[in-house]
């Protein structure tokens, strides 16, 4: 039954100046889930772009050899009508429209032009059933979750009819419970005979679904481990090229006095006025301290952060700020930047970057006067902030003139830190600092925060990761449902003990 | 000149110089956006200088040219504001309308007594318009009504008041003199005449008008000093670029684009000193181009607006009061709505029912041309100027080769879109 389905050969593909990938190659078995990982910019993406059609054939060299064809696919709709479908880690789904009408876009059952919805409900309806998703068909897609839009997305993928099946990064913004049943749902579409390629970082992942890796660092494949040979640390010294002994920086802390203090902060929702979102928190952060928040997705924890930094979410905010025992204001972003607070967001490309400015235009862009007189901006100042903090931060780029929009992950959540640090804050809210960036990015983000503290700055941590959260603060909040729910020392947390003091407070909340 | 005074090339620069050609042509290519902009300029001049066979260079319509399309210029800078934070506004047109009608009344009937002086009234004249421009702004700023909606509603309410204040369709004037200067005037020569060539005398005594060549000194001293100063401001920052170890654009390059600015605005400021000197809006129009180019690349405000334009949401994240700029923004294009209104005025003399009407269209096209994304966080205040004078000297080239003015508006539309298509392609190909 080990048939090949799908065979590319010696790809090559150039972007101007750059070979993002050289001579890979990658072979798919019939049925089997195959993961390829790789560090961000390894070339990952590109080759599934090149695979489904986005960069058409012949714009690349190599051949790719699906079910026994050679196939030039001329766009998406090609290899889509091959039953390869690729679901892209931003998704593509329209958010005003409801599920039915997303699934079913530009593939409408309909006649002469006229919709059937009953037909389109009742086939939604059993694709949502396969996908484990309990939504009405007509909700519409802004009401749900990032979770449940990704089983959305599969469900689409799906009605297509699907032969591989290509998920890039699909549990990037999901919370270990929803990347559980994704995974689960995968190997259950392994049973039914839907081979998978599933794009990666999170290598626990990998090592618990996939049957094969491929690894692929700076364009080329390095190599394929079949399911025997798997092992976390076979694959990041693959990827990165040298053993990681750690993966989480070593840290002696030196922990002050109390510098921000939260009391009672309770926040109702921006839309349904009557929901509280925020329920009465107390939290504090000490000098040197890295503290950090831990939490299901939807427990309120960017909520939170964002309604302190400058009442960015939320309406009906109370609650009282203390910075150093004092009473701030924090009522605007600008008064909370002035109190040395800040916020790196969970979402770069939304609320962090301007992706059509280059790098040094972004770096100096929350503290401008720090680089200006009289309003005026100095560029020659400017220019060596900038180099000093891709230099501080290891941003790899060609120069600080290069589009941030054009950096891979890792490297743009470098230059939003570079952003903040630049600002010089003393407390540091960092929020998902390493989502969707790879191994050794993440160790680097983990360093600057070692640093940081160690520089006596308080920080503060959001994280659905919880080896990360305990492998880099000195004491763990749990929050869940707008409360916090537990606290404990780091050196006396684990895994199970923040999972159970969620899932106790989810009863104490009923 | 700015070959003699260049410092003496280190050993990095040497080599600069030595590979220069190709490093100054892939530098171009780099930068084709920016020179193949200002080479389509002066490919449309010398079309229509030889198509007119050579009316399009004389003196006198060089003059008239300014005079036509200042006001364009003047209010792209504002639009061009407007455009990268985000927005447009299509009031401008209706705007300048009713502030050209209002300072005719102010001036010529109503009975203002000492507040009819044509420089009080303008002062006045500016004010209101950046009020106007302040109640537009607000509901876009801080309602978040769509400045689309918002402005349309504008040129709907100011061409109704402007018409409503010129009493339906009569028109308003003669405006005073001093007040037509801003347009019609031109800067006095307080050097005093240079004569190279006596003017022909004819039989009857008379002196033949065109005859002779006498230049108006003044204006070849501002060109003179102008040039000059380009030059050593160019010269200084690559100087101090280099001393503190950073790369400078090719040497050669720099070269050649600091002598073919000069050379042109030297050939222009000629043309114009063998006339009647500088017109005064080209003064005007020059001031504020050279106030909004600082302001966009040096001053924290530009950047900002930049940054609003760009991510607006990462922009207030960033500490930036959004709202309080986005406002600002429209009373800047209020202010220059009015100079733009003043200026219309000032160039016919009188106020009338259509001041202005349709101009909101040009003005956005002259930025659009200028390589602006409708996005918001792109385009460059030459950009807009260089796009500006396209406009303006199509329309004058095509009228004195005498096409039909309904063609020339198709023609105009065909280069709006190929400018904008170039632009998208050359983005997706980059």
């Amino acid at each position: 039954m080990a048939s090949t389905i799908l065979e590319m050969r010696d790809i090559t593909k150039t972007f101007p100046g750059v070979k993002a990938l050289s001579n890979v190659n990658l072979s798919v078995e019939e049925g089997e889930i195959h993961a390829v990982v790789g560090e961000n910019g390894a070339g990952k993406s590109t080759l599934m772009k090149v695979l489904s059609g986005v960069y058409a054939s012949g714009t690349y060299d190599g051949a790719i050899i699906y079910r026994g064809e050679e196939c030039h696919f001329k766009g998406i709709h090609d290899s889509e009508h091959k039953g390869i479908v690729i679901i892209h880690q931003e998704l593509a789904l329209v958010p005003m429209l409801s599920i039915a009408e997303n699934i079913f876009l530009g593939n409408e059952h309909a006649r002469f032009g006229i919709i059937d919805w009953n037909a389109n409900e009742t086939r939604t309806s059993a694709l949502l059933k396969k996908v484990g998703l309990k939504e009405d068909p007509k909700t519409l897609i802004t009401n749900i979750g990032v979770g449940k839009q990704q089983l959305v997305e599969i469900a689409k993928a799906l009605s297509k009819e699907v032969k591989l099946l290509i998920l890039d990064e699909p549990t990037a913004s999901l919370s270990e419970k929803d990347s559980q049943a994704l995974l689960d749902l995968l190997l259950e579409f392994k049973r039914q005979g839907i081979t998978s390629i599933l794009i990666s970082h999170k290598l626990n992942e990998v090592n618990r679904v996939a049957d094969k890796v491929t690894i692929i660092r700076d364009g080329r494949t390095i190599e394929t481990l079949a399911k025997k040979d798997i092992s976390e640390d076979r694959i990041i010294t693959s990827m990165v090229g040298r053993s990681l002994d750690d993966r989480y920086p070593p840290r002696e802390p030196k922990i002050g006095e109390i510098v921000l203090q939260v009391k009672n902060w309770s926040v109702y929702h921006p839309i349904h006025a009557e929901r509280q979102v925020i329920k009465g928190i107390d939290i504090n952060v000490r000098k040197g301290e890295v503290v950090g928040i831990a939490g299901l997705m939807g427990a309120g924890r960017t909520e939170f952060a964002m309604s302190l930094f400058g009442r960015s979410y939320g309406r009906r905010i109370t609650g009282e700020v203390l910075l150093k025992g004092k009473p701030i204001d924090v009522s605007s972003v600008s008064k909370a930047v002035e109190h040395g607070i800040a916020y790196v967001t969970e979402d770069r490309k939304t609320y962090g970057l301007n992706l059509i400015d280059h790098i040094k235009h972004n770096i100096t862009l929350a503290n401008l006067p720090g680089v200006s007189r009289h309003a005026v901006i100095d560029d020659l100042r400017e220019l060596a902030v900038a180099n000093d903090y891709k230099a501080k931060t290891n941003i790899r780029s060609s120069s600080v003139y290069q589009m941030t929009g054009n950096l891979s992950g890792g490297n743009q959540q470098k230059v939003v830190l570079s952003k903040w640090l630049f600002a010089n804050p003393e407390v540091l809210i960092l929020d998902e600092p390493t989502r969707g960036i790879d191994v050794g990015a993440k160790y680097e983000i983990y360093t600057i925060i070692a640093r940081l503290a160690s520089e006596g700055k308080a920080i503060i941590v959001i994280s659905s990761e919880m080896p990360e959260l305990l492998g880099i603060t000195d004491r763990i909040y749990v929050m869940n449902e707008g409360r916090m729910v537990g606290e404990m020392a780091a050196s006396d947390a684990s895994q199970e003990k923040i999972m159970r003091a969620i899932v106790r407070g989810e009863g104490k909340a009923s | 000149m700015s070959t003699e005074s260049a410092p003496a090339p280190k050993s990095g620069v040497a080599e600069d110089v030595q590979q220069g050609p190709r490093v100054a042509v892939s530098a171009l290519i780099t930068n084709l956006r920016e020179y193949g902009l200002i080479l389509a300029l002066i490919a449309i001049m010398v079309f229509f200088q030889f198509t007119t066979s050579g009316t399009l260079f004389k003196p006198v319509n060089l003059s008239n040219l300014v005079q036509q399309n200042s006001f364009i210029i003047v209010m792209a800078l504002g639009m061009l504001l407007v455009i990268v934070s985000g927005h447009i506004d299509l009031s401008v047109g209706s705007v300048a309308g009713f502030i050209g009608a209002l300072a005719a009344m102010m001036m010529v009937i109503w009975p203002l007594g000492p507040f009819s002086n044509p420089l009080v009234v303008s002062i006045i004249c500016l004010i209101i318009g950046g009020g106007i421009g302040a109640a537009q702004g607000y509901w876009i700023a801080y309602h978040r009504i769509p400045s689309f909606i918002v402005t349309l509603a504008g040129m709907l309410i100011f061409r109704g008041i402007c018409q409503a204040l010129l009493g339906g369709g009569s028109s308003v004037g003669p405006l005073p003199d001093g007040f037509k200067a801003l347009s019609s005037g031109f800067i006095p020569d307080v050097i005093g005449p240079l004569m190279l060539i006596p003017p022909t005398v004819n039989a009857a005594g008379k002196t033949i008008i065109g005859s002779g060549l006498t230049l108006h000194m003044t204006t070849i001293v501002i060109g003179l000093v102008a040039v000059l100063a380009y030059a050593y401001f160019g010269l200084r920052a690559r100087r101090t670029r280099e001393q503190h170890g950073y790369e400078a654009e090719p040497f050669t390059l720099f070269v050649i684009k600091t002598l073919v600015t000069s050379a042109l605005a030297l050939f222009l400021v000629y043309q114009f000193a063998t006339y009647k000197g500088l017109p005064i809006v080209l003064m005007v129009m020059g001031v504020l181009i050279a106030l909004f180019v600082f302001v966009t690349k040096r001053m924290t405000i530009g950047r900002r607006i930049y940054a609003m334009g760009g991510n607006a949401k990462a922009a207030q994240l960033s500490g930036i009061k959004t709202e309080r700029l986005t406002l600002m923004v429209f009373v800047n294009m209020g202010v220059l709505s009015a100079l733009g209104g003043l200026i219309i005025a000032a160039r016919l003399g009188q106020a009338v029912p259509a001041a202005g009407l349709g101009s909101e269209l040009d003005v956005i096209a002259a930025v659009f041309i200028g390589g602006a994304s409708a996005m918001g966080g792109v385009g460059q205040v030459i950009g807009a100027v260089v796009g500006g004078f396209i406009m303006g000297v199509m329309n004058n080239g095509m009228s004195i080769m005498g096409v039909n003015v309904d063609w020339q508006q198709v023609v105009k539309g065909l280069v709006l879109l190929g400018a904008v298509v170039f632009d998208v392609y050359n983005k997706n190909k980059g």
